[in-house]
């Protein structure tokens, strides 16, 4: 239940429309991305005399609600997305999923027929409420003008406190239309929704006590440090407590992986040294991290020496996959803050050698040669730009390359599809992110795949000409699918070879500049000179058709599973010369 | 309303009475009712109606799990934006009243032992007919399936079901 503080309006009557659009300068909205339709006409008829909120037309509604996400994980504010009824709605689910599964705050508005059409299966209706309810952190539907004001309120408070995630609410033609008075609540009070911020002192104490006792201990950082923006905290922790970091795909950057202390990603692709340091790890300390099914494998067979610590703000993820010892309910940012005090530099020496032997051994590795790898393109762009870019993968091998071989240095410099496995994130997320944020370029990194499955997205990114360096590596194969084919059925390639426009002829014909390289050689560049325009420019890679992403622990198994790199030099593409062929490694930390 | 998930019952599942308040809104016994078909898990019954807070609504939930289960299921309910109060009656003393109408066919030899039945166990009969009887049973769970167990060998032709509600028990005490 809300109740709004704030005095009575002197003001005029506005209509819902006019409502809406206030409410949003209220939340200091500068952005919106939608696409009109006619249960929100009216909205978009209040919208086009305001210059205190850009609106940017894209091509699909999915790509709008994408590039909400990306807007909203590049600057930790809510993004927001507008879209129309029936099918403009429908065609938001996967977004909204996508941003339920990684908890990131945005809020969707969608417009719906007139409140006494509902449920008569009116022109352009859907049940979007019912729709999305599992896919939502809440969601709303406005039935009284006068209610829409504090809905508005609420739906940005709940979608960016607590564990943040989507929030939808669904605006009635007819709502929009009728008049009220405008009062916009100053704070919001629920009394059935109440986050839990500080960790409990009893909690705390036992995580302190297991800490000081602790030989071998790992920190296991997911993307709830960067959500809570946690990272400064973390890295004070980690280097007063000497205690080695590996992070979650969506961990990445939370943690600098330049740091000697840093493991890079544990998990299913993740490096052998921080599955083996986690494996024999005598206590594991989660940070905003929920023990997904990619980084546990088997759950009874997951850190099986370690105590277990587990600091999430969201009570439900405690003990949902592997019991924990010790749950600290609360804020990352926040519980880190209580606990920093109360910790000692641990001895570790020995801890953290024998991980170097690991890193030794087992580095991450692929065969480099005359045609091109993928890891080697990803390798070329860390190195150029130094951790200093945006970088937004899509989903599939690529990923998990654009994860292991770019070093991330910063927060919120690394924005994928984690839960979800959204394939077309990339290139919406990545407009999203360049219009939140112009200190670092922005890098969407796309397989063939995955680019075709939003490719509309060039046009809204000419229109606006976002800077964005869009790379699409092209091995013409759903790559990972391809792999698991491979690896689990017997090489019966089912459905994974795909055919491809021309991209540099496609980036033409919108009006953005295009670059190809085919040879290892040319590689860097192409990088070089993507970096050279100042507008989108889009660089395709024709990469090696087949190659497989390693370290690999296969889906349900144990860290004693684990597949490294298989050691015959065997992988020659289209003739390449054995010799010429060099193995190339790279170290995390 | 029943969910037929069907969890067989072993030594480490068992079930649970579980009571939630939840703010009287749109949709709330559908956020209910959808995060355990979403989560998988087991709902024998569920009852919803207001308090005696017209902005509160009462959910008693009758489940079944185990442990770890039972403990995702108050979780997840909490997580629920609307929800205002979980508790696990399980432990605690409470009362539980279910009410069923069982209508049976009747011939005139056997309206007499029928009547004898709904009289033992304290039930009604509400309606009444040349070929049937209605009978209204109020009672915990296990006396309402007790009195259709006891009324099969007739002929049932239908049964409503109300699922339990439940509040705690503040008398201290043996009961």
């Amino acid at each position: 239940m809300t109740q709004h503080t704030s005095p009575p309006s002197p003001q005029r009557q506005m209509t819902g429309a006019e409502i809406f659009v206030r409410s949003l300068i209220e939340e200091k909205v500068d952005i919106v991305f939608g696409y009109p339709g006619g249960a929100v006409i009216g909205i978009y008829d209040a919208l086009h005399d305001i210059s205190d909120i850009k609106h940017i037309l894209t091509r699909h509604e999915q790509g709008a609600v994408h590039a909400a996400e990306g807007y909203a994980k590049a600057s930790g504010k809510p993004g927001v997305a507008l879209v129309t009824s029936g099918p403009g709605a429908t065609n938001t689910v996967t977004g909204i999923a996508d941003a339920y599964m990684d908890s990131i705050p945005i809020v969707v508005f969608t417009g719906q027929v007139a409140l006494k059409l509902i449920g008569n299966d009116a022109f352009q209706e859907a049940d979007i409420v019912g729709i999305t309810r599992p896919i939502t952190k809440h969601n709303y539907l406005v039935r009284d003008v006068n209610e829409l004001a504090a809905t508005i309120k609420e739906a940005f408070y709940v979608a960016t406190t607590g564990r943040p995630g989507p929030v939808l609410v669904d605006l009635p033609k007819d709502v929009m239309a009728m008049k009220t008075m405008f009062s916009y609540p100053k704070n919001v009070k629920m009394r059935s929704y109440v986050p839990h911020i500080e960790g409990h002192q009893k909690q705390l104490d036992k995580a302190i006590a297991l800490i000081a006792k602790a030989k071998r201990p790992v920190l296991y950082v997911g993307g709830g440090t960067i959500l809570s923006n946690a990272s400064e905290e973390l890295t004070k922790f980690a280097h007063k407590t000497k205690i080695p970091v590996t992070t979650t795909l969506h961990g990445l950057g939370a943690f600098p992986e330049t740091d000697e202390l840093s493991l890079g990603m544990l998990g299913m692709h993740g490096t052998w040294y921080s599955n083996s340091a986690v494996n024999y790890s005598d206590l594991l300390i989660s940070v905003g991290a929920r023990f997904d099914d990619r980084v546990t494998g088997k759950t009874d067979a997951f850190a099986p020496e370690a105590k277990k610590i587990h600091i999430d703000v969201d009570p439900s993820n405690i003990s949902k996959n592997v019991k924990v010892d010790v749950p600290i309910v609360g804020d990352v940012k926040k519980v880190l803050q209580q606990l920093l005090p109360s910790v000692t530099a641990l001895d570790t020496k020995d801890w953290i050698q024998t991980i170097k032997n690991w890193k030794e051994e087992h580095p991450l590795r692929y065969r480099n040669g005359k045609y091109i790898r993928m890891q080697h393109v990803i390798q070329k762009i860390s190195e150029i730009t130094k951790g200093k870019a945006i970088i937004v993968s899509d989903v599939g091998q690529h990923q998990m390359w654009t994860a292991q071989f770019y070093k991330y240095v910063y927060p919120r410099t690394h924005l994928t599809s984690g839960g979800l496995g959204t394939m077309g994130f990339s290139l919406p997320a990545s407009m999203g992110a360049a219009f939140a944020r112009k200190d670092f370029p922005v890098i969407s990194i796309s397989g063939d795949g995955g680019f075709q499955m939003n490719i509309q997205e060039l046009a809204t990114i000419r229109e606006h000409s976002v800077p964005i360096k869009i790379i699409i590596l092209n091995n013409g194969y759903l790559g990972m699918v391809r792999q698991w084919q491979e690896l689990f059925w017997r090489k019966r390639y089912s459905q994974v070879e795909m055919f491809g426009p021309d991209y540099v002829k496609l980036a033409e014909a919108y009006g953005i500049p295009g670059f190809r390289a085919t040879l290892t050689d040319e590689v860097e560049d192409v990088i070089n000179k993507m970096f050279t325009i100042d507008g989108p420019v889009l660089a395709e890679f024709k990469v090696v058709k087949e190659d497989n992403v390693y370290p690999m622990i296969p889906a349900g198994q144990t860290y004693h599973e684990i597949i490294d790199m298989p050691e015959e030099k065997t992988v020659s593409i289209n003739g390449e010369k054995e010799s010429d062929i060099e193995m190339v490694t790279i170290t995390k930390g | 309303m029943s969910n037929s998930t069907e969890i067989p019952a072993n030594e480490t599942t068992h079930k649970h009475t579980i009571s939630v308040l939840l703010e009287n809104k749109f949709g709330a016994l559908n956020r209910v009712a959808g995060m355990f078909s979403a989560k998988g898990y087991n709902l024998e019954s569920i009852t919803v109606g207001p308090t005696e807070d017209i902005s509160v609504s009462r959910m008693t939930i009758v489940t079944r799990g185990d442990d770890a289960i039972i403990e995702q299921i108050i979780k997840q309910l909490n997580k629920l934006i609307d929800t205002l109060k979980v508790v696990d009656l399980t432990y605690d003393s409470f009362m539980e009243r279910e009410l069923a109408l069982i209508k049976i066919g009747t011939t005139p030899d056997n309206r007499s032992e029928i009547m004898q039945i709904v009289e033992i166990f304290q039930a009604k009969i509400i309606d009444i007919s040349h070929k049937t009887v209605t009978v209204e049973s109020t009672g915990s769970g296990q006396k309402v399936d007790a009195i259709i167990k006891m009324l099969k060998p007739f002929h049932i032709k239908e049964i409503a079901r109300t699922g339990r509600v439940a509040l705690k028990r503040e008398f201290v005490g043996e009961v």
